[in-house]
């Protein structure tokens, strides 16, 4: 299939997907999804001549005729999952499968605060998706628009004012191998109301063979002095693709702490956009990337500092091996008014296979003058010296490799501020580096 | 134990070693002076196995092993151990997760089983003790931000804890201070066994006060151009290196 006939698939879906929405066609709400749907007709798939695509080709991911709308609750049993969750501790959980939301599998709330479902919000809280919906993402882009103009399903977390989650949040998409080649387009609405905190965690996983292409938007407001931490593990099959876009809005004195952890998947693009709109709010945005043959990372960021006295601290590093391939862009804008403004941004990766590559690059536009601003990008190899030292000691070449990858790796896993999850990232990343470490860290 | 036979060695093909003959037995203390330059280290190097240098010439068996062959952690699984002139700093790899790898993957090349946890820690303690450092080095990342002598104290401490047969400390007692070069020296000699050897590598003959060496040898040019006993030493600290300077522009 060629790129061409999955949009026009795409188009013929969503009168499909309209003529079943009855009534609500002529709401606000369905006037923002046909405007984008009508939006993304005249821009298309975005291809390497977009200067924001130029280093990650969606072509090998979007030849599959993928399945648009999804059917039925696909039975899981628990216990063949239960390794994706953090199940050591007690969680809220929203589950889909197959893109239908599954009850069977969720622990949603409604108790102080709300952790359940877009679709169920679109039906009991449209004041509040009204209010939010498609006013943080930026619909000037495609991928977003065809997100939006399909906007139906995914998680909705609202934390009232002063709510602090009694626990975790994980959202966890499965594709089954039944469901065959899927296009999966969830809708995150996620807002911290003042004074209210929650730690979040996603993950997409495919547990067939087939092609499955996951196209996500998060809209995330962050109020007065809230707090957020987002978790993204992406270990996906390498038959899975994901484009994700995230876009934060922080308020004054919010905190929020993202990181996203790219270890398997064909091609994963992360766009991730913080704004603050006011002062003394704080983001830090981490990544590790850590690719093996036949995977394709890439991370756009955005940090746009509108208003005076904000942090950011960004952290992002990679590490390739195979052919794999990595692409890091890092824009910081700070406006003239944000006097006050520190913004520091970091990347090193390291290249350890022969045909692997990355295109680092950051982006600093700063019309402020009372700013304190710094970015350093790195591509290099292992550090011979440091190798030859741990190999002189009797460990040996692979297991020393693996020690500097893993204390690469520790420098973002060491931030996660959950305990369970930072143990388990350890252990993915010991599976990656096909190493058995005896330590605690 | 060690022996050394018509060595030359180039790196990006300059030729570093251009011969060196060099033997040393069980029990032996053997030291090397000599000119900055003159190959020492890579001398050492070439020993433990760094790969960017390219032996042109010459053998070096080990314990009648052709210890060429084999690769760095092999070497110091047969039982050699460098003491680096500079450490290298490692960042986020904890001194005791490192010393635990190091220890252990010795051991499975030995074919026995990990160190019980409690036995090792036990151990990293005594040799602490014994070393006077301060627990807290333990949880640092290894090496990184220690002073130059806390760095050189880090080398003899996982000597003490490894017990090689064959240690060679690469200017292990620059950068000491007094009390340092005692207790380093004390650390050295708690180790000295007829069949334990050392070659220590040295600017300042006050080394070999507190470790006396069975042997001295001076390297100039790639070359071990003269050996004695302790004595030489001496001689050096006196009257520097020019007089052998003149006696081999003589020859
Ligand atoms: N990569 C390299 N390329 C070229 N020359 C090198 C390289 N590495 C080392 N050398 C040279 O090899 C020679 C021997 O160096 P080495 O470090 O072995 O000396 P040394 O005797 O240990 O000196 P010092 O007493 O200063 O420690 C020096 O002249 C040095 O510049
Ligand atoms: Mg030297």
């Amino acid at each position: 299939m060629s790129v061409e006939l999955l949009a026009d698939k795409l188009s013929s879906s969503f009168i499909v997907f309209e003529n079943e929405l009855n009534g609500e066609t002529k709401t606000d709400l369905h006037r923002i999804r046909r405007e984008s749907m009508e939006l993304f007709e005249k821009k298309g798939f975005p291809s390497i001549r977009h200067e924001d695509w130029k280093y990650t080709s969606l072509k090998p991911v979007l030849k599959h005729d993928y399945k648009v709308f999804h059917k039925g609750d696909q039975a899981l049993d628990f216990s063949d999952i239960k390794k994706f969750f953090i199940h050591d501790i007690d969680t809220h959980k929203i589950v889909f499968v197959n893109g239908v939301y599954s009850s069977w599998l969720s622990e949603t709330t409604h108790q102080g605060y709300d952790v359940c479902t877009f679709s169920a919000a679109l039906r009991r809280h449209r004041d509040v998706t009204d209010r939010y919906f498609s006013k943080a993402a930026d619909n000037s882009s495609a991928m977003v628009a065809l997100n939006t103009a399909f906007a139906q399903e995914g998680a909705y977390i609202r934390m009232t004012k002063g709510a602090s989650a009694i626990k975790p949040v994980e959202i966890i998409h499965f594709t089954t191998e039944e469901a065959g080649s899927l296009l999966n387009q969830p809708r995150n609405l996620i807002v911290l109301e003042e004074g209210s905190d929650v730690q979040i965690i996603e993950r997409h996983q495919s547990l067939g063979s087939k092609p499955v292409f996951t196209n996500s938007v998060s809209e995330i407001f962050v109020h007065a002095n809230a707090s957020l931490e987002l978790y993204r593990v992406q270990n996906d099959a390498n038959t899975a693709s994901i484009v994700d876009h995230t876009s934060i809005q922080q308020h004054r004195d919010s905190r929020v702490r993202t990181a996203v952890f790219s270890l398997g998947g064909k091609l994963m693009r992360n766009d991730l956009n913080i704004a603050f709109l006011g002062e003394n709010a704080e983001a830090h945005l981490d990544g590790l990337t850590l690719l093996d043959d036949g995977q394709h990372a890439d991370h756009h960021t955005r940090v746009d500092h509108r208003v005076p006295h904000c942090n950011s601290f960004e952290m992002y590093k990679g590490i390739y091996d195979g052919n794999s391939k990595g692409v890091f862009n890092g824009q910081i804008m700070v406006r003239p008014h944000a006097q006050k403004t520190n913004a520091f941004q970091q990347n090193n990766n390291i290249i350890l296979g022969e045909k692997a590559s990355v295109d680092t690059k950051p982006q600093l536009e700063i019309f402020a003058d009372d700013v304190k601003c710094s970015h350093g990008c790195t591509v290099g190899q292992l550090d011979d010296e440091a190798l030859f030292y741990l190999r002189s000691r009797g460990i040996p070449e692979h297991e020393a490799k693996a020690l500097l990858l893993y204390a690469i790796g520790d420098e973002v896993i060491g931030k996660v501020r959950l305990k369970e999850l930072r143990n388990r990232l350890h252990k993915l990343m010991a599976k990656k580096l096909n190493v058995d470490f005896q330590m605690e860290i | 134990m060690l022996h050394i036979k018509n060595l030359h060695a180039s790196i990006e093909d300059n030729k570093i070693l251009k011969g060196i003959n060099l033997e040393v037995r069980p029990g032996e203390v053997h030291a090397i002076m000599g000119p900055n330059g003159s190959g020492k280290s890579t001398l050492s190097s070439v020993i433990a196995g760094r790969e960017e240098y390219e032996v042109t010439e010459g053998s070096i068996e080990f314990l009648n092993e052709d210890l060429l062959s084999l690769s760095p952690e092999e070497r110091a699984h047969a039982g050699i151990f460098l003491s680096f002139q500079y450490p290298v700093e490692i960042p986020g790899v904890s001194l005791t997760n490192f010393i635990k790898t190091s220890m252990n993957e010795t051991r499975k090349a030995k074919g026995l089983e990990p160190y019980p946890a409690k036995d090792l820690l036990k151990k990293m303690r005594d040799c602490l003790e014994l070393l006077e450092m301060d627990k807290g080095f333990l949880s640092r990342s290894l090496n990184e931000g220690f002073s130059g002598g806390e760095k050189k104290r880090n080398e003899i401490f996982q000597m003490a804890l490894l017990e090689p047969k064959l240690a060679i400390l690469d200017e292990t007692d620059s950068g000491l201070d007094i009390d340092a070069l005692r207790i380093v020296a004390s650390g050295v000699n708690k180790l000295r066994s007829p069949k334990k050897s050392f070659v220590l590598i040295t600017h300042y003959q006050r080394l070999l006060n507190y470790i006396e060496p069975d042997y001295v040898h001076v390297l100039f040019n790639g070359k071990i151009v003269r050996s004695g006993g302790k004595e030489l030493a001496h001689e050096l600290e006196s009257k520097g290196y020019d007089w052998i300077k003149q006696e081999l522009a003589e020859v």
